[in-house]
């Protein structure tokens, strides 16, 4: 029997009765919709990455005076251009880009950053101008625009980031779908769902709670009898990162009918002795998403696939008395995909003579243009509605 | 004049719910005798003094500038456990106050000044205030919480000049503290105000002081009003718009009434909180006296937060955290981490307290924290496989106690019980009324094991909401 169609078989006898049948179950997509199904996987650096000493401008002497002892060598570099080198810990990420599917684009920011954790953080996932306070993120209002069901759009996590809250659809969070599906198969839920009429979803609180029980267990049940069925072979490091990234990746080969997943790696806010510590990070980054996109490549599904990764913020120029970076403001965005209509680097480097007053790098590129161009260009929908502004959508794809 | 001055067991503990973390059954028996006049009377007596959190610790005391970087990473490792120490610390008083109703006016401006610093002693603080002018004086708390180190250092005041001002502060408090988004005030009005906020700031023991040299003492014009105002000018001149009275009485609508705002019911209410001169006793007595607050509509109204759902839960049963780490992490899975607001303006509730893993874990909770993650059903094919189901029990029990080490004492919760049929005891644990489902499925469980039913009970989304 062909994989597909022992899905949808097996969807329908397992666990799909349960949810009651005015609620329709989440479609499966056949091989030949699945092709040119369009997705993206966006990672979160969380803590505030050193951009500058991630793609680094090796050939400059203001980085190189100012980080007297954190700068890079050019040994401890992987050359791009005569002016730009990658951190060594990221060979993966320069594999990828000698083959044309990294775009690197410089300076991304937004006007008057700030340089809260949270704050930022907000910033970025609600996608608002820095004094405007939204309990939205970009991806909940893509899904109240766009969407029909909360799985359209997964966080692998254990809750749900603002970037994934809309205003009447929110999207899932997942760290552990086999965990999530073993608590719905609780006796006493299960017999809730099972019995649950239209009628009690109101728009009231219960109703709700009713409705967002509901729509987990129509998305649950999916997933799991989903990814029971795709488990890759494919081998990742033996990290949390990279496990959240083999869950993204059995989804995305599932055939799920998910337009966008959401996760994060932590530790960036490197104050203090940060070369050991960002080092190890990016190595964890780099060989994680090396194996997610080789995962994908096997599989045919990378050419659909967009891999986006920022940071809240990026670091101060200048080190400080404890051999790391403060908070910062503007920093580099990676771009990664099968399809990308301009590899390399996008844009001009970081103008090092002329930073703020802070002595942070100066943004020329607002990160809502990058929300623009995947909304717009690669996920073909109204951006504009959804950022509630118009941004100008850049060209990488 | 109320015209109804007899309440229902059901009124009193919505109301117990609404002002606190709901009532206990010899509470209940107690108080089903009295007025509502006489139960509001109560609440406020209980209230009235006031039991302020004291975390002490010289070393925080020690000024960062002086540190190598080795004692500055030993001080921030200090203060974060001193941080989560605070954190307990306000959670166990939670469960055990008897001053309910103030504690639960500190939980509501908890979140409204919110502030989110690793500065344990500025947090007490700030908390401490909270908590003094509760059932107080608005005007007095807004001034206070102002002029407080946390309130300072969290909205960058400190950084506010002359000639360079940080605006942060200024903003916040006519959009989240008084005003609220977009009413009335424009950004003129925030760059003058900022101008009348310099100098504020606060020396090495934390007492408020007014740098004269950092000061604007130029003239400013803020909401139509001109003067060579200083901060303090600029908060009496918020306190006198109208729409500062309205804006809090609708947040506080929100929190003890309804999510669903009625109009008619907030003019009236901050009319009287205006006219009152801002007294938050007067506000909450005109909520609580109140004809309408007991209004079906009003009851089972609104999703508990993760706070509420926790204390209620631990007070009822009266849980006991053998961990401390099980309460820092049920908090930040359930999102709600005391101290730890999002942002400056505080968590949004509501619905947003809601989402699929989140209410998994939620209804999931009262059986972990009670019944070592078994919620026990009849078994639909009689007794045959009872023996394995035991086991099952067992293996399930014995995963969640190694991980959630609570203790909580059923006895007590039983035996005040009385002798009560199901009928009641439903009425008793949940607030709204059950939806044709839950009364299906309730239908299952063994009602002559009464623990078995009130595991039931707690573990529908009927339990989500008071």
């Amino acid at each position: 029997m062909k994989r597909r169609d022992f899905l949808k078989q097996s969807v329908f006898a397992s666990g799909m009765t349960l949810v009651p049948s005015f609620l329709k179950g989440m479609e499966f997509l056949s091989a030949h919709q699945l092709s040119g199904y369009k997705n993206v996987i966006i990672i979160q650096l969380s803590g505030g990455n050193d951009g500058l000493n991630s793609i680094i401008p090796i050939s400059n002497d203001i980085y190189h005076s100012l980080r007297p002892s954190i700068a890079k060598k050019k040994t401890e570099t992987i050359k791009i251009t005569n002016d730009l080198a990658f951190n060594d810990n990221l060979k993966e990420i320069k594999e990828l880009y000698d083959k044309g599917e990294v775009s690197i684009i410089n300076n991304v920011g937004y006007p008057n950053p700030n340089r809260s954790h949270f704050r930022s953080t907000d910033i970025w996932q609600s996608a608002c101008d820095t004094n405007q306070y939204l309990h939205t993120g970009w991806i909940g209002r893509y899904l109240d625009a766009n969407c029909q069901h909360s799985y359209q759009a997964i966080e692998v996590d254990n809750s749900l980031s603002l970037a994934m809250k809309g205003k009447s659809i929110n999207g899932m969070a997942i760290s552990d779908p086999d965990r999530l599906y073993r608590t719905t198969q609780e006796p006493l839920f299960k017999n809730l769902i099972s019995t649950t009429q239209k009628e009690m979803l109101d728009d009231d609180n219960q109703g709700y709670l009713y409705k967002t029980m509901l729509e987990t267990y129509s998305s649950v049940s999916h997933i799991h009898s989903t990814s029971k069925i795709y488990r890759t072979t494919a081998e990742y490091p033996q990290n949390p990162f990279a496990k959240s990234l083999k869950t993204i990746s059995n989804f995305v080969i599932s055939g799920l009918k998910t337009r966008v997943y959401y996760t994060s790696l932590g530790g960036f806010d490197s104050h203090a002795n940060q070369l050991s510590s960002q080092d190890r990070l990016l190595k964890i980054y780099s060989k994680s998403v090396g194996a997610l996109v080789s995962d994908l490549k096997k599989n045919n599904r990378f050419k659909d696939t967009l891999i986006l990764t920022f940071s809240e913020f990026g670091r101060r120029v200048k080190q400080n008395g404890s051999k790391g970076t403060d908070h910062g403001a503007a920093n580099n965005v990676i771009v990664i995909g099968g399809s990308l209509k301009k590899a390399g680097v996008y844009n001009e480097l970081p103008n090092l003579f002329d930073l703020d007053k802070n002595g942070d790098i100066k943004y020329s590129i607002d990160f809502r243009s990058i929300y623009a161009t995947i909304l717009g260009n690669w996920l073909e929908v109204d951006d504009q509605s959804i950022l509630n502004k118009k941004f100008e959508k850049l060209r990488f794809v | 004049m109320s015209m109804n001055n007899h309440l229902s067991d059901k009124q009193i503990q919505h109301l117990y719910w609404r002002v606190g973390f709901g009532i206990s059954a010899i509470d209940l028996k107690k108080v089903r005798t009295l007025s509502k006049n006489q139960i509001t009377d109560r609440l406020f007596t209980e209230s009235k003094s006031s039991s302020t959190l004291s975390i002490f610790d010289k070393v925080l005391e020690k000024r960062p500038a002086n540190l190598s970087p080795q004692e500055r990473k030993q001080l921030s490792q200090l203060r974060r456990k001193k941080m989560n120490e605070l954190n307990v610390l306000w959670f166990q008083q939670l469960i055990d106050t008897r001053q309910t109703l103030r504690e639960k006016m500190t939980l509501f401006f908890h979140d409204h000044f919110a502030v989110r610093i690793k500065m344990p002693r500025a947090n007490v603080h700030l908390n401490n205030i909270i908590r003094k002018h509760a059932l107080g004086n608005f005007g007095d708390m807004l001034l206070e919480v102002s002029k407080s180190p946390a309130m300072l250092t969290f909205l960058n005041n400190r950084q506010n000049r002359k000639n360079h001002p940080n605006e942060n502060f200024a903003r916040e408090i006519m959009e989240l503290f008084t005003l609220g988004r977009d009413n009335i005030y424009t950004e003129t009005d925030i760059k003058e105000a900022a101008r009348a906020f310099t100098g504020w700031n606060f020396d090495k023991n934390g007492t408020f002081i007014f740098r004269i040299k950092q000061h604007d003492y130029g003239s400013k014009t803020v909401l139509g009003k001109t003067g060579n105002f200083k901060g303090e000018d600029i908060i009496k001149i918020l306190l006198e718009e109208k729409q500062t009275a309205k804006y809090i009485t609708q947040k506080l609508y929100t929190y003890l009434v309804n999510p669903i705002i009625n109009q008619n019911h907030v003019e009236q209410l901050s009319k009287i909180f205006y006219d009152s001169n801002y007294n938050l006793k007067t506000l909450i007595r005109s909520i609580i006296k109140s004809d309408w607050f007991y209004n079906d509509e009003n009851i089972g109204a609104k999703i508990k937060s993760p706070i509420e759902l926790l204390i209620g839960l631990s007070r009822s049963f009266e849980i006991k955290y053998n961990d401390p780490k099980t309460v820092l992490y049920l908090q930040k899975k359930l999102n709600q981490m005391l101290f730890f607001p999002p942002n400056v303006a505080g968590w949004p509730g509501g619905k947003t307290w809601i989402d699929n893993s989140t209410l998994m874990l939620r209804l999931k909770l009262p059986s972990i924290l009670l019944n070592g993650g078994v919620i026990p059903l009849i078994d639909q094919k009689k007794t045959e496989n009872m023996m394995a189901k035991e086991q099952l029990y067992k293996k399930i029990k014995s995963k969640v106690e190694k991980k959630v080490k609570t203790t909580s004492n059923w006895n007590i919760f039983l035996s005040t019980l009385g002798s009560i049929d199901e009928t009641e005891l439903t009425k008793f644990i949940l607030q709204p009324e059950l939806s044709s489902t839950a009364k299906r499925v309730m239908a299952a469980i063994d009602i002559t094991d009464t623990k078995s039913f009130v595991i039931g009970l707690l573990s529908l989304p009927e339990y989500q909401l008071c």
